[in-house]
């Protein structure tokens, strides 16, 4: 199953929820907000948006910024 | 009595807003903002790097600043509008600076997208300030499309050149009704006091003050300057000539001749 994050194409071989994607790339959950095909998903939803095959999901956190 | 400053419902005392970006750290960040105590701080949304542990810089801006959330790496309205909401979902707030920017030499903004960008997010119940170009017909469209200031550069973004559209500004300044707030290109704490003496109703600084030797002291330094510019502003600024106008007495001269007056 490919998914394209933060604009790069990756691949997972079996179905993951959100939840489970933050987890397994160590983001911390505080920290992110989540774009899952343009949709914002709050914190609380996570565990209920399951990926599916070429799904887009955009990660972004604060920076300093003028 | 005091003076404050009313923006987006809110009344502000200090009227140096800070950028976050080109600090070398965080800890030295912090030190600015707390020497500096701005009411709004600006940030921006980026990407994360995978696996990336680095520390929220959230954690380091004083729980007493308001957030206001920059759309830098938008390119038209719609983009700008993306970043707002996830800086809304986020729990940043609701404060923007909308920042819609085409070309990358100069970073000047495209102020037809951003008056797109103001439209789309004031109908959202955005606090919306726009950067942009001092033009007056598009600040007076900003106004109406309920912008709660606009935000006209001094000069390009980390130019450190200074009010190089002063000319500008100032029309924008004795023409629209919401407050003019001048972003980008002040280099020196001499350049915010000339455009709080000029009117302006706050300026907004990053680079001059992140990038010095002491980004404490500077951001210091900005601050006495704003305040000094301000006070002079409410204070009056006399008329400037071409000739001399003596301040001490024109009689009473030690000298035979001031006699025959």
């Amino acid at each position: 199953m490919n998914l394209t994050i933060n604009g790069k194409q990756e691949s997972i071989e079996k179905p993951l929820t959100l939840e489970a994607l933050v987890a397994a790339k160590n983001l911390c959950p505080e920290k992110i907000v989540v774009e899952h095909n343009l949709r914002i998903v709050a914190r609380g939803d996570w565990p209920k948006v399951t990926l599916g095959d070429k799904d887009s999901i955009e990660i972004v956190s604060f920076v300093g910024g003028g | 009595m005091e003076d404050l400053l009313p923006l987006g419902g809110r009344k502000i005392k200090n009227r140096l807003l800070i950028g976050t970006g080109k600090f070398a750290s965080y800890p030295l960040m912090q030190k600015a903002l707390e020497a500096a105590q701005p009411d709004i701080v600006t940030v921006a949304l980026r990407r994360v790097d995978a696996g990336s542990k680095t520390d929220n810089i959230l954690d380091f801006i004083p729980k007493s600043c308001l957030l206001m959330t920059n759309t830098s790496g938008a390119r038209n309205a719609d983009e700008a509008a993306r970043i707002a909401r996830l800086a809304k979902a986020s729990g940043a707030g609701t404060w923007i600076k909308i920042e819609v920017v085409q070309d990358n030499k100069y970073l000047l903004p495209d102020n037809l997208e951003t008056l797109k960008a103001v439209e789309i997010l004031v109908k959202e119940g955005f606090t919306v300030l726009p950067y942009m170009s001092p033009d007056l017909s598009m600040a007076k469209r900003m106004a109406e499309a309920g912008a709660a200031a606009v935000m006209p550069l001094g000069a390009p973004i980390g130019s450190n050149r200074g009010v190089k559209t002063r000319e500008l500004v100032n029309i924008l300044i004795r023409e629209i009704k919401i407050p003019v707030i001048v972003d980008a290109g002040l280099g020196s704490p001499s350049d915010a006091c000339e455009c709080m003496e000029m009117g302006c109703a706050a300026v907004l600084v990053n680079t001059a003050i992140a990038i010095a030797q002491d980004p404490a002291n500077m951001a210091r330094a900005f601050k006495d300057a704003v305040e000094a510019g301000r006070r002079a502003y409410l204070a009056g600024l006399p008329a400037s000539g071409t000739e001399a106008s003596a301040s001490s007495p024109l009689t009473g001269f030690l000298r035979d001749d001031a006699f025959s007056r």
